[in-house]
């Protein structure tokens, strides 16, 4: 089981207090009725799935129930970092 | 040489010594008429039609690791085709049709067991559900049957169908024609009879770019053992298929989840076929040595770890504990996971990609080993002919645009 560190709450928390709210900073278009088949297609369907660091929401469902976002490594299933909605996507370091 | 009573015999009296190697280790050739990344039974199944039926022998099938080392070798070889749509009936009920057949067809024994797949039905909503696929299964010549409890209690005695149980047993489907088959030999099987027909086996050799040309098309691989030239190339590597596809510069709708399952201490026969509880994601069965085969339900995130979190497996074994209470005192000896590459509407995706001479077969997330020689036989075709055959035509990629969808996702929340 993984321990997360909610950025609200500050704590590292068993995974059991927490569910995965898949990739993150995929933005719900502002415009919809202008969106081609390809655009929503990429919107709704199309998701990065990396091998490797990956950028992906989590909601404290039994906790401050807030969603935030986390950069972890798909591979080892290790967070590199948690934080708040609204900050700036985490720049992955090479 | 031919697997036979005969055979068996007389190796018997060199101790079982001097059985000649299943198939050779080869080493790569500069360049292959269709090179297929992946070396589960669905890729080295692919290499064998292709040259048993298409007459394409000049192939090599590309294993980073070893074969049936990613889920052919680690899932819980349940076979059924009793699912909604009439898309899927079509594909899956191909691949048990060729499952019939497959041991004599390959001279191995893949222990093809049709000892029936039996759904438990916990709900009045599991009721009604289980109840239009049997219907939509009779439309489509599926075979798939209500049981009440008290039948599905006759036809697997361990069932606990109580009334007070903690997930009462309201009735069940049965697919008689279902079971499970041996994952190794499938892999071995395959490959085994792909290399007498000529295919070259390459293992431990990841692949780790797809090389195109000027104009779009692929030229070939380059792999841990340098480029490999091909002109067309079948990708099938489950769990892995977003990344051999964005190195041809594409982007999928999948996701990749642990999966995990886990036996038990071998005890005498106990389970006469398999049992499947979607609803509290369990699924259990009996192998040919006598541990019960226990599936789980995926993670909840996308990892690539091959392994997953042990509350999961616990909240199996409590509904399996809870369904068959005499199972409480047994001893799980082993666990593992594997990556489960799921689409939005968890149906596959198999044939042509918008980068010419580049094939795909993925998609088959939790549920693809029933499937095996189904998806290889359909991505031969589809290689061969440089079109999908009839059967696979609605599993392409363009659905996810064009909103055609094979919702098995929202037909059975859990698919196995
Ligand atoms: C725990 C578990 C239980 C399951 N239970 C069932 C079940 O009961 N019934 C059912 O029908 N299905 C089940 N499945 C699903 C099923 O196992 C898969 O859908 C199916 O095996 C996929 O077939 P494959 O042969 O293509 O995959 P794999 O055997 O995974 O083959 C893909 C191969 O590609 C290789 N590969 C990946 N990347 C590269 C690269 N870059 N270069 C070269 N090679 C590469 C991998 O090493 C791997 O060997 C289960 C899966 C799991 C994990
Ligand atoms: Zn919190």
């Amino acid at each position: 089981m993984l321990l997360i560190k909610c950025p609200y709450c500050q704590e590292d928390r068993p995974e059991i207090e927490f569910s995965y709210s898949g990739e993150a900073h995929i933005a719900r278009p502002l415009n919809p009725d202008d969106l081609s088949d390809e655009e929503w297609a990429e919107y709704l369907f199309i998701r990065s799935n990396r091998r490797g660091l990956h950028h992906e929401r989590w909601l404290h469902a039994h906790g401050c129930a807030r969603f935030f976002n986390a950069l972890r490594d798909t591979v080892s299933d290790k967070f590199e970092l948690t934080y708040k909605m609204g900050e700036p996507k985490a720049q992955v370091k090479k | 040489m031919k697997y036979s009573a005969l055979s068996l015999l007389t190796n018997a009296f060199s101790g079982h010594k001097k059985w000649p190697l299943q198939w050779p280790d080869a080493t790569p050739k500069k360049s292959y008429d269709v090179i297929i990344v992946g070396g589960g039974g669905h890729g080295l199944g692919a290499a064998y039609y292709l040259a048993r039926k298409h007459g394409i022998t000049n192939v090599a099938v590309i294993e980073k690791g070893w074969l049936g080392g990613g889920n052919t070798g680690r899932n819980t070889t349940i076979i059924r085709s009793n699912y909604l749509y009439d898309e899927s009936a079509r594909i899956y009920d191909h691949a048990v049709d060729l499952w019939d057949g497959l041991s004599q067809e390959i001279n191995y024994n893949v222990m093809f067991s049709k000892r029936g797949v039996l759904m438990l039905a916990h709900s009045v909503h599991d009721v009604q559900s289980f109840q239009r696929h049997i219907h939509a299964n009779r439309l489509n010549g599926v075979d798939n049957n209500w049981l009440s409890a008290e039948e599905a209690k006759a036809f697997c005695p361990p069932l606990n169908i109580s009334k007070d149980a903690r997930y009462p047993i309201l009735g069940a489907a049965l697919q008689q024609r279902a079971g499970t088959a041996r994952h190794d030999s499938v892999a071995w099987g395959y490959a085994r009879a792909a290399a007498a027909l000529g295919v070259d086996i390459i293992q431990n050799c990841a692949v780790t770019g797809i090389k195109r040309g000027a104009n779009g098309a692929v030229e070939g691989v380059e792999t841990e053992r340098g480029f490999i030239g091909a002109k067309k190339i079948g990708v099938s590597a489950a769990g892995n298929s977003s990344v051999l596809m964005e190195m041809a510069g594409l982007r999928f709708p999948l996701e990749s989840y642990p999966l995990q399952a886990l036996v038990s201490e071998p005890v005498k026969p106990v389970m006469p076929c398999v049992v499947m509880s979607n609803s509290v994601h369990a699924y259990i069965s009996q192998s040919d040595k006598g541990e019960l085969v226990i599936g789980a339900g995926t993670d909840q995130y996308v990892s690539y770890s091959q392994r997953g979190a042990l509350h999961i497996i616990e909240e199996t074994l409590a509904s399996i504990c809870e369904i068959f209470p005499l199972f409480k005192r047994m001893r799980m000896l082993r666990s593992w996971g594997g990556v489960v590459d799921v689409t939005p509407d968890r149906s596959p995706i198999l044939g042509k990609t918008p980068v010419p001479g580049l094939f795909v077969n993925c998609g088959w997330g939790t549920g693809g080993f029933k499937a095996t020689p189904g998806a290889a036989d359909l991505l031969a075709h589809t290689i061969a002919k440089d079109q999908p055959h009839p059967i696979n035509a609605p599993y392409n990629l363009e659905r996810f645009t064009g909103g055609r969808l094979i919702d098995e996702a929202a037909a059975a929340a859990v698919a196995h």
